[in-house]
């Protein structure tokens, strides 16, 4: 189980399939308004791709023998936490809507994920989202070498804890590389100071899932929708970041899509969890 | 996408055993229990020691991981309580 390194030249690849992912993002995030469907914002996604000579990861994944994933996207809503299929269900104002990536470019896998609401919230689901990305920020913010795998886990975990929101424990984040899921497991919870010792060229995949109720989840018929068993509103942020021997490299981040070429990323930059579709 | 968190540890050195998922079907005197395999099989299984020291109570439909013999597939050891 050990954690694959990437060479430099890798990491640049990956660099590029991340600035894709971003991009694509970038094209949903502007597309989610009321009355949208998942198939329409699935669709959007899978020309977004192929327009940018890339394959989207999540169509045909099936491990353990699940049936094959049929989007390019995840799209849960509401209570749905993960890996919702997208379908005929619309987006209603009110809604808050996950929707999860992956961009595969030159065989390198990116992955992020990011939730917003629909118009108008209560203030404590908006809350949550912004808790949730910060808390996002925080495991990011501790992905450095020499860093400890459990100082991530832990710093992603005390922001949900201190809110005292459903910290889901049955999933989590991982490496990626040319494959989406690798060594390690990232729990969303932990102790400082156990697990893997990072080191410059570890990707890894970040994702805090919190929620407003209990952290049980449970798979739908589906065998891939996950839901929050007792129907709480829930929230799930995800980059893919690389290890570096100083601050840690978010391949997924939108900020870099503003940013001039050649600048190093921010972490914490200007977040998605605002409001979209008011407009639109 | 997320991972699901793996909760099958790795099979014990030494022992060989088969470990499978299984749904309590009956529950029988002795903390012993029908299971129910994915295969369709049902296998009389008890409850390992470290669990009944820690009380984990099981009840008829919760899934649980069992652990089989190579030598005898009809009897198993429940080794761990799914959430």
């Amino acid at each position: 189980m050990s954690v694959e390194l990437k060479s430099s030249d890798e990491i640049a690849i990956m660099r590029e399939a991340g600035r894709r992912n971003a991009e694509v993002r970038r094209a949903l995030l502007a597309a989610i308004a009321p009355g949208v469907t998942g198939r329409e914002l699935d669709e959007l996604a899978k020309a977004e791709i192929a327009k940018r000579d890339a394959e989207p990861t999540f169509v045909g994944y099936g491990p353990g023998g699940r049936p094959p994933y049929p989007g390019a996207i995840c799209y849960s809503v509401n209570a749905q936490l993960v890996h919702g299929i997208p379908g005929e269900r619309a987006l209603a104002e009110g809604d808050i809507v996950s929707i999860d990536l992956g961009v595969t470019y030159g065989g390198y896998v990116s992955d992020a994920a990011f939730t917003v609401a629909v118009g108008e919230v209560a203030p404590e689901v908006q809350e949550l989202l912004e808790r949730t990305e910060a808390a996002l920020h925080a495991g990011i913010e501790r992905a450095r070498a020499g860093n400890y795998l459990g100082d991530v886990s832990h710093a992603i975990g005390a922001v949900g804890q201190q809110a005292r929101y459903g910290i889901v424990r049955d999933y989590g984040g991982h490496g990626v590389g040319r494959q989406m899921h690798e060594p390690p497991h990232i729990a969303n919870f932990g102790r400082p100071g156990v697990g893997h010792r990072l080191k410059p060229g570890m990707v890894l995949a970040l994702e805090p899932m919190f929620a407003l109720g209990s952290e049980e989840t449970l798979e739908g018929a589906d065998h891939w929708t996950v839901s929050m068993r007792d129907g709480s509103l829930c929230a799930h942020f995800e980059e893919t970041i690389a290890v570096t021997e100083g601050a840690p490299e978010v391949l997924t981040s939108l900020a870099q899509l503003d940013a001039p070429a050649g600048v190093a990323d921010v972490p914490g930059g200007p977040g998605v969890g605002a409001r979209v579709g008011e407009s639109a | 996408m997320a991972q699901r968190r793996d909760r099958t540890r790795a099979p014990k050195k030494k022992k060989e055993v088969i470990e499978v998922e299984g749904v309590i079907r009956d529950t029988l005197p002795n903390a012993q229990f029908k299971v129910e395999l994915p295969n369709g099989h049902h296998v009389l299984a008890h409850v390992s020691g470290k669990m009944k020291m820690h009380y984990i109570r099981i009840l008829l439909g919760d899934r649980v991981l069992v652990e089989l013999s190579p030598y005898d597939l009809s009897r198993g050891r429940i080794t761990y309580r799914f959430r």
